[in-house]
């Protein structure tokens, strides 16, 4: 069916019409439908007011989503030419934050650029992803098996996962990481090399705890054993389990969950908004969410499938991966299930930076989308 | 090879959502019920609050230890920015000294931040007006009310009422619910004998509170069981008359029902003020009490041991009459001395009162006539006797603290290693020697004599308004002894006061219906040694201390006993000057008050 579909060869005969055709209105709803779990999220955790989280909310989804639309028009041939700068940028910035960041909770993080604050890791992510697809653009299936063509892509992965680690901020240096190995992953590395690189993981592990700073290494001890410091760094995962658990089936009802509303839970704004929805919602709510969460990184993958070159392919799978990534570690961090680790649930959070680059992520996969049938140079897929 | 592994990570992806989805199932559902708990106790916070304490009333329902608002002070450091500039601001309206401030910071230091702290108790209106007023510069600060205990009529009725402190950590330790804030128990008087009915059962109130600790709203509250009311026997109005007619003098005076033995007033002079307790008794003070010679935190009535001198000649004579020691009529000569051995035993008349009956030897109180009779009959049969009057033995009274005073007998002495001596006999048949008693027992003596019950004085007339046991006279036993010999105590009692020759004329009511029978008594506080006897002895010129105890027992009306009075002045030299007149006015004033005394007495007897 997807061979049926006519190469798109020639620029002009397709047009700004074609185009908004072409974009993919299912995510736009689903994004708006989660941007709206995030309104009542927000609503509920300032205790049932807009203010000051919930109708910025909205005004930031709303610039979000006409960037990602504007993204969607630019021809993806562009975009593929910009993941060098777009990597060597994100790349820059990751250096200037460790010299010159804003220092918050412990780390450096954020980059003040004109009143803007923003995260330069959430960049790399994106530019990470856009790197990696341009390099395994053109790999074949000889030469993904060849470990010396997988120097480069390796080096391109370790260098932001190093930097960011250097903040530090292991849970996006993890995630990171994570991203580009699913790309390698894509792109056909050979099971041999993900053994390789799997294997020695434990003793890095160990290695990495030794090294790693004191709240990492005290948020990692009260993972495995909440209870041993209740009321210290234990004390934001058993407050969160303790919210979802009591909401049971249907939830305590909007705006009426205890350990929101009397500020036992912590952070319910940011890290832990999931915690209030499902305390308030119950399992039925939770699992809705889960399943929008599920439908979006779904979509994206179904226009990965759908798109008829290699770089879109490679494109719309690194940034629903890493879509997934986001809302897998923040979930699995409220559940109690791995370390707590400071990363926003997309979308239903309240915070600027990340909203924005989601969003920008999510206008590469709509140009995936819209130009699924360019012609594009290099490999073509068999 | 991109299709299938995108495919791959797509399903891998979905999977670990379905994980994820699988661990919110188990949190939610399956230890819902657990966390669900975890989650109440996080936001309840429940605490017990102290019921009303039951008041204690007089007969006629006069509060005597009532509950008043007790408005405080709190601080909340949590609602103020600074908390040391809000202090500040507060001291200037309500001067705090160093040592309270520094309570208070200790406490701020110790409690979290939402957790009140009392700065101030037991506020004026002045200092609430201020505090009010100046409420915008004190972020925090509120004025709240809590209970206190007041006696409003203070050191009048201090010893039988008693007073409340806070429990000490033993008693926390003991009875855990003691250890609520605002909770007091009886610690003397009738506040202690009837702790726990006046005390109830404490409530508990559910709050929800926030993860400060700041309560944000009461969710259940289960009022506790109020204390119950305890209605006393005594007259408040009786009782403050008493204590006026007491004068300066440490002395006490109990006056009881005579059919019924209900206390209708139990003093003791001076006293002290319960309210002090309450808030907190200062160390000046304590010593003060402590110190005085007066001891005005002894509660003379009840705890306070007096030989009970020529009052105690009733008994002697009733253990004389029952032994069939002596007869009605029968006739001892006084010379004005006893000679036993080489001892001489002296009447208090020099000159002797020459043959007399037992009536003469009451009336004039003989003692040469109840040396005599006292050893015809032996200590034991008088020590018998003496028990059946109420001397001597405890007398069931409520107050904690009383005491039952000492009646020696052979046996008694034996117990203490030493053989009885036939002198110590004659000197108790004029009540010296080792016998020690209180004014509550001498007066329980005279209803006996009066009403030939076996009446045990008490205090407690109704609890929750059921009326007690023993309000009514049936309620008590007879003495079983013969009437013959009980009249002829009554006989003597009565010339005392009536007859030309009797010791306390001055005691004599004039009124129809009203006669009054009563006996003196000046009991020694050390012994009169020969040569001051022969140098002219003057106890009146003693130091105060070393005086005679004066005392004064009687009941009247003398045809139909109602009232029995005891009067003990410390020190007042003699029965028949110092107590006996206080004896008669007292008596007086029971007499006239009748009128609002209840009348439904009896009729509540036998409900």
């Amino acid at each position: 069916m997807i061979a049926q579909r006519r190469l798109i060869r020639a620029e002009p005969s397709f047009g700004l019409l074609p185009k908004l055709w072409r974009i993919n209105w299912v995510l736009v709803l689903l994004l708006c439908a989660l941007a709206g779990v995030g309104y009542v999220a927000l609503y509920s955790a300032a205790g049932g007011a807009p203010e000051p989280y919930a109708s910025r909310h909205v005004l930031r989804f709303g610039i979000g989503l006409a960037m990602m639309l504007g993204l969607a028009l630019i021809d993806i041939r562009l975009i593929a030419r910009l993941s060098w700068p777009v990597y060597g940028l994100s790349i820059g910035l990751l250096v200037m934050v460790l010299r010159v960041g804003h220092v918050g909770k412990g780390a450096q993080r954020w980059l003040d650029l004109g009143g803007l604050q923003m995260q330069p890791s959430e960049l790399a992510k994106v530019g990470l992803v856009m790197a990696l697809a341009s390099c395994f653009h053109r790999a074949s299936w000889a030469r993904m098996g060849n470990p010396l063509f997988l120097l480069l892509p390796a080096v391109l992965v370790l260098v932001p996962v190093g930097l960011i680690l250097k903040e530090p901020n292991l849970g996006t240096a993890v995630i990171v990481g994570l991203v580009g190995g699913a790309m390698f992953l894509a792109a056909g590395v050979r099971w041999w090399a993900v053994a390789l690189v799997l294997l020695p993981t434990p003793f890095a592990g160990r290695f990495a705890f030794e090294h790693m700073h004191d709240y990492q290494r005290a948020r990692i001890t009260t993972f495995l054993n909440p209870e041993s410091d209740p009321l210290g760094a234990g004390y934001n995962i058993i407050q969160s389990k303790i919210a979802m658990g009591s909401g049971g089936l249907w939830g305590k009802g909007f705006l009426l969950g205890t350990q929101g509303q009397l500020d036992f839970l912590p952070e319910k704004q940011t890290d832990f908004i999931f915690t209030t929805l499902a305390e308030e919602f119950g399992l039925v709510g939770g699992l809705a969410v889960l399943g929008l969460l599920a439908c979006i990184v779904g979509v994206g993958m179904v226009v990965a499938l759908r798109c008829r070159h290699r770089y879109g392919r490679l494109l719309a799978l690194g940034i629903s991966t890493n879509f997934f990534m986001y809302a897998f570690v923040n979930l699995a961090m409220v559940l109690g299930a791995i370390p707590v680790g400071g990363v926003p649930l997309p979308l239903v959070s309240h915070g600027g930076s990340a909203m924005l680059m989601v969003m920008f992520g999510f206008g590469l996969l709509m140009s995936v989308h819209v130009h699924r049938d360019v012609e594009f140079g290099g490999r073509r897929d068999q | 090879m991109l299709t299938r592994r995108a495919l791959l990570l797509g399903a891998g992806q979905l999977g670990i959502f379905g994980a994820l989805g699988a661990k919110l199932y188990r949190t939610q559902i399956v230890e819902g019920e657990r966390y669900a708990t975890l989650s109440d106790s996080n936001r309840i916070s429940e605490r017990l609050i102290a019921p009303p304490r039951g008041r204690i009333l007089d007969r006629a329902g006069v509060v005597l230890g009532g509950n008043q608002a007790n408005w405080r002070a709190v601080f909340t450091a949590g609602r103020s920015v600074d908390a040391g500039a809000t202090l500040d601001a507060f001291t200037r309206l309500v001067p705090l000294t160093d040592a309270e401030r520094a309570r208070i910071e200790r406490e701020l230091r110790a409690r979290r931040r939402y957790v009140p702290v009392t700065l101030r108790e037991f506020l004026t209106w002045e200092d609430m007006a201020r505090i009010e007023v100046n409420a915008p510069d004190l972020p925090g600060i509120i004025v709240d009310v809590g209970t206190t205990r007041t006696y409003p009529l203070g050191p009048a009725l201090a010893h039988v009422v008693g007073y409340v402190a806070p429990p000490n950590d033993e008693d926390v330790a003991e009875e855990p619910t003691l250890g609520l804030p605002g909770l007091r128990i009886g610690r003397a008087g009738m506040e202690k004998a009837h702790d726990v009915q006046l005390r109830g059962q404490p409530g508990a109130v559910q709050m929800e509170v926030n993860a400060a600790g700041r309560i944000i709203r009461e969710l259940d509250r289960q009022e506790g069981v109020p204390g119950e009311d305890l209605s006393l026997t005594i007259d408040a109005g009786l009782q403050a008359s008493v204590l006026q007619r007491l004068g300066d003098e440490s002395a006490s005076a109990v006056v009881l029902d005579a059919r019924n033995g209900e206390v209708l007033a139990m003093t003791t002079n001076p006293s002290f003020d319960p309210g002090l307790f309450n808030s907190g008794v200062s160390q000046a003070q304590w010593v003060e009490w402590t110190r005085n010679r007066r001891t005005p935190l002894i509660n003379k009535a009840a705890a306070g041991l007096y030989p009970p001198g020529s009052t105690f000649k009733m008994a002697v004579a009733m253990a004389g009459l029952e032994a069939g020691v002596i007869g009605p009529k029968d006739r001892i000569t006084c010379p004005g001395f006893f000679d036993l051995g080489d001892t001489r035993f002296h009447c208090w008349s020099k000159h002797g009162h020459g043959a007399l009956d037992m009536r003469g030897g009451l009336k004039n109180s003989c003692d040469v006539f109840f040396y005599e009779v006292a050893r015809r009959a032996g200590i034991d049969r008088v020590a018998a006797m003496a028990n059946r009057f109420g001397i001597g033995v405890d007398l069931g009274i409520e107050l904690p603290g009383a005491r039952k005073g000492l009646m020696p007998t052979r046996a008694w002495r034996r117990a203490h290693g030493k053989a009885w001596n036939i002198g110590d006999t004659i000197s108790c048949g004029i009540g010296q020697g080792y016998i020690q008693t209180t004014p509550l027992a001498l007066a329980t003596y005279v209803a006996r004599i009066a009403s030939g019950r076996a009446v045990q004085p008490h205090l407690t007339r109704s609890i929750a308004g059921v009326v007690q046991k023993g309000a009514a006279a049936e309620d008590w036993p007879a003495l079983d002894l013969p009437e013959r010999g009980l009249h002829l105590l009554r006989e003597g009692m009565w010339a005392v006061v009536n007859e030309a020759g009797g010791t306390a004329p001055v005691a004599r009511i004039n009124l129809p219906g009203m006669q009054l029978a009563g006996k003196t008594g000046s009991s020694q506080v050390r012994r009169v040694s020969r040569a001051q006897r022969e140098h002219g002895y003057n106890s009146a010129k003693l130091a105060w201390e070393f005086r005679p105890h004066a005392l004064f027992v009687c009941y009247a009306p003398y045809d139909a006993p109602r009232y029995a009075v005891a009067v003990v002045v410390e020190h007042g030299n003699a029965g028949a000057a110092a107590a006996a007149p206080l004896g008669r006015d007292i008596m007086v004033n029971a007499l006239t008050r009748e009128a609002t005394a209840p009348v439904q007495r009896v009729a509540e007897g036998r409900l």
